[in-house]
């Protein structure tokens, strides 16, 4: 017998899945523990502090309104290109993975220019705990969007030679892919409301 | 779907179709998201609805994107014990330290 | 035939490198055999080995905090001098030595030593076989999960020699402490952060083995114990460790860009108030860290009793007692795990109403654990036993984890606790679990899968110098510690407690505890020479080397890439010894039979052989 790993690709019958489809929302699974732990410890200082930073001061909700489209559209293009790869059509492929980095890219930019405003104006993580947690959520998310960035550029440009010689498997990758960057996409519908739209009038001291 | 786990093309179309419309309501539900803000709700109320909504969405882009309204009994059951597990982290240490917290001191 | 369409994807596969190091048909290289090897045999080896060395490295430390424990404040010879001004002047020890010491103890037995072996090495090496698979699942990221274990373990290393040394704010690293010590804490930090990443992505390649690769007619129910305890384990591992991920990035944010996560308003340190935002929970850290804490203890135990489980059945002729029940017991275990953890919070100030809750769900949680324990004596009733080597080291487990266990109650039920709580009966308690416990469940492990490694028995005259002595030794360690925490004597002071009054009648029995600890160490060296003498002059084994039922033994020992020459097919459960009219007193799961195979559905019947 081969020593290849049965399961692959093809579906083992039982379960209905193959192992790249089934290790992907195991993985997920405990990335929803990771950023629940974090919202974990929101509750736990929100609720214990009597003074609590209002986002909506201290944060941009236009730019995040439109980061919030930015990866939702981001989440279309990317479930296109799989649609695309499953009809084993590259040129189209190619133009919605090539859009999901772009889109990816915009907002980090973003982030970028949010982070170094707060900075500049004196609101660094170490300010409240406030700002402690929307610098660490949002920055592990957009460490999430990175690597998602980087996994998804590898399939669109140098990785997508697969297409070719085991299109299934490839569709199969490209789908894996798409499950992790619609969880990140995910996280921040959570993230953005919590973060930018919650605050309430702190009572009087 | 075939021992592959491939779709044929008439159902890539109906997909494609649905995803556009899952957009639309995912685009529509964020202006809702930072609508509600305007409507200067008390707390809890507050809370309970923007969670509504982004419980919504959520809901939207794991279903669809993610595909898991058609997806196998065994991802289906992994994620609802993961849910479980969730709220228990999420709601375990606050429960906790309940009367710790007194908000009008 | 029914694997041909996987025979064709092995070849595309073997195109893109999906199957690297299981190309069979060329050489590889000495890096690709031993340093990358994508071979989960290699890889349990990697883990087991190095586990052990950590194993030996964390004993270490302990055996220098029992020398100050035994003789507070008096010069260590020769060693002591050594280690030099900044860790023991003129080789007296240092308090803040002694906590580096007693931190890097717990860190690395805890995550250093025993999960790498028992789920690292056993489960990476047996699970497969076990399973009748050729490899797990994904193997290069069965690869990574070693390097990320074997980096973290570097950097928790390397964090001796910054200045200010290894972390001190014990394996739990509370925080205001944690927070505000010297850098060593950081690349504790950092280190856990590694070891983590490997966990999560070994259990992601745990759990959708055991669930996709099954050969065919192993249902769930025909698993041996041992596969369903890495099972369950590995869901521990998934969704507890994320929580002290998130707290470790938090602690390591207000470590190095100060913010205040944990650090409350108004915090002075060394007379001066702290220059921070404030706002902050220390018991945020706390709730954190014992989520993951407590299902890792699970983990710790749960390997064992597989391993337990597999030597008492093969080594008295007879099926398990109770399999299912021990199945049930595991997967509630596993399960109630999550909702036990503020039992080590007791002393917080929670309300009665949450400590009821937590008391209550740790009683409850006691009963499948006795059940486990319980099946597995009665499994030993009209058995024929065999004292092997492995069979030694199962049969110490019972009564050590028995009293591990029972101890355990006064410490889950919130008013005794008030007074047991952070003294040496809370040390007694865990490391009876853990050490008699799981490290001989672990033995017992190594003595019954050696064979199947390296084609070699273990010698079993040095097994009888290993045993007798380190259980002797090991129940000298721990039981005095029993009396002295009902004293009231207070864990982690770097002099014993010497200048407590209330304590002072059980400061002798510290001296018992040194002793035996040294003796423990001395006991290993049997253990140390048999290990690497018998892999070239033990004797030779047999593939079925224990007259076992299991599918590891179907395969050749070493097992060759890819396991197993056919794919094996299960006919029946994994415990079929002494079957009434079964010639033989076993009858291994892979030997055909009259009985009927239960195929995975939809799969075309397999050929039988």
């Amino acid at each position: 017998m081969s020593s290849a790993i049965p399961y692959t690709v093809e579906t083992r019958p039982d379960t209905g899945l193959n192992n790249v489809k089934l290790g992907i929302w195991i993985f997920l699974a405990s990335e929803v523990m990771l950023f629940g732990s974090l919202f974990a410890g929101y509750i736990l200082l929100r609720t214990g502090n009597p003074t609590w930073g209002k986002g909506s001061e201290l944060l941009s909700v236009p730019l995040a309104t439109l980061n919030t489209a930015v990866l939702i559209t981001s989440s279309v293009t990317m479930v296109m290109a799989w649609v695309a790869a499953m009809e084993r059509k590259l040129g189209k492929f190619r133009l919605y993975m090539g859009s999901t980095v772009a889109l990816g890219a915009v907002f980090m930019v973003v982030k970028a220019f949010e982070y170094q405003a707060k900075f500049h104006h004196g609101a660094p993580p170490s300010y409240s705990t406030f700002m402690a947690c929307y610098f660490t959520f949002t920055g592990l998310h957009a460490l999430h969007v990175l690597g998602g960035m980087i996994i998804n550029f590898y399939f669109g440009f140098p990785g997508a030679k697969m297409m070719a010689t085991d299109p299934q498997q490839f569709a199969n990758r490209v789908e894996t892919a798409g499950l992790f960057w619609h969880f990140v996409d995910l996280v921040w519908i959570f993230l953005f409301p919590v973060l930018y739209l919650l605050n309430f009038q702190a009572p009087p001291a | 779907m075939d021992a592959t786990g491939a779709h044929d093309h008439v159902d890539l179309k109906k997909h494609v179709r649905t995803y556009l419309m899952v957009f639309g309501g995912l685009m529509v539900l964020t202006l809702v998201t930072v609508g509600v803000r305007y409507l200067h709700l008390p707390v809890v109320p507050a809370i309970l609805l923007a969670l509504a909504i982004a419980i919504v969405k959520g809901s939207l882009v794991a279903c669809y994107f993610m595909h898991l309204i058609s997806e196998r009994k065994l991802i289906l059951i992994l994620m609802l014990a993961t849910v479980f597990f969730f709220f228990g982290v999420l709601l375990g240490p606050v429960l906790t330290e309940l009367n710790e917290i007194n908000p009008a001191r | 035939m029914t694997h041909a369409p996987t025979h064709d994807h092995a070849e595309t596969g073997a195109a893109h490198g999906e199957h690297g190091a299981h190309a069979e048909h060329h050489e590889l290289g000495f890096w690709r055999r031993y340093v990358f090897s994508v071979d989960h045999k290699t890889i349990g080896i990697q883990y087991a080995v190095t586990g052990l060395l950590f194993l030996l490295f964390g004993f270490s430390l302990m055996m220098l905090m029992r020398w100050n424990l035994a003789f507070p404040g008096k010069a260590l010879p020769l060693l002591g001098k050594i280690l030099g001004d900044s860790r023991m002047p003129g080789g007296s020890m240092l308090p803040e030595f002694y906590n580096q010491l007693g931190a890097m103890h717990g860190t690395i037995m805890v995550f250093l030593g025993v999960v790498p072996l028992a789920v690292g090495g056993f489960g990476n090496f047996v699970v497969p076989l076990q399973i009748g698979a050729p490899d797990m699942a994904f193997p290069r990221l069965n690869m990574l999960s070693y390097h990320a274990y074997f980096w973290g373990g570097v950097v928790m290393l390397g964090s001796f020699f910054v200045p200010g040394g290894a972390a001190q704010g014990g394996w739990t690293s509370y925080p205001p402490l944690a927070d505000i010590l010297p850098a060593g804490q950081t690349w504790w930090i950092l280190g856990m952060l590694l070891l983590i990443t490997s966990s999560l992505l070994g259990a992601v390649n745990f759990i959708t083995t055991i669930i996709q690769l099954r050969a065919p007619g192993l249902t769930f129910w025909r698993l041996p114990f041992f596969v369903w305890a890495q099972f369950v384990t590995s869901f521990l591992l998934l969704l507890a460790f994320p929580a002290l991920q998130a707290a470790g990035i938090m602690q390591l944010m207000d470590r190095v860009a100060h913010t205040s996560f944990f650090l409350p308003q108004g915090l002075v340190v060394s007379g001066q108030v702290l220059k921070v935002s404030g706002g902050g929970s220390p018991l945020l850290w706390q709730h954190l860290f014992w989520f993951l804490a407590h299902p890792e203890v699970y983990v710790l135990i749960l390997p064992a009793m597989g391993i337990v489980a597999e030597v008492i059945a093969n080594n008295t002729r007879k099926p398990l007692w109770g399999y299912r029940a021990l199945v049930y017991s595991v997967v509630t275990i596993g399960a109630l795990s999550f909702v036990v953890w503020a039992h080590h919070m007791f002393m917080t100030g929670m309300g009665t109403v949450m400590s009821t809750f937590f008391q209550t769900t740790t009683m409850i949680i006691s009963i499948p654990s006795v059940i486990i324990l319980t099946c597995l004596i009665l499994s030993l009733w009209g058995g024929s036993i065999r004292f092997t080597p492995p069979m030694l080291f199962a049969l110490a487990f019972l009564p050590m984890f028995g009293i591990g266990g029972l101890t355990g109650l006064p410490l889950g039920l919130a008013s005794p606790d008030i007074h047991f709580h952070d003294t040496y009966y809370v040390i007694a308690h865990f490391h009876y679990v853990v050490a008699p416990g799981t490290l001989f469940a672990l033995f017992a492990g190594v003595y019954h899968w050696y064979p199947k490694a390296t084609g070699r028995y273990l010698s079993t005259k040095l097994a009888h110098l290993h045993f007798w002595p380190s259980l002797l030794f090991i129940n000298g360690v721990f039981m005095p510690m029993f009396i002295q925490g009902l004293a009231g004597m207070q864990r982690r002071l770097y002099d014993g407690g010497v200048a407590y009054t209330h304590t002072a009648h059980v400061l002798w029995l510290h001296k018992v505890i040194s002793f035996s600890a040294w003796g423990l160490a001395l006991a290993q060296i049997p253990f140390i020479i048999n290990f690497f003498m018998s892999r070239k002059r033990g004797a030779l084994a047999p593939d079925n080397a224990w007259d076992a039922t299991t599918l590891e033994w179907a395969a050749p020992s070493p097992p060759p890439h890819g396991n197993f020459a056919v794919e094996p097919i299960v006919y029946r459960g994994p415990y079929e010894y002494s079957v009434p009219g079964h010639a033989g007193d076993f009858y291994p799961q892979f030997e055909p039979g009259p009985e009927t195979v239960s195929p995975i559905p939809g799969n075309p019947e397999p050929a039988h052989a």
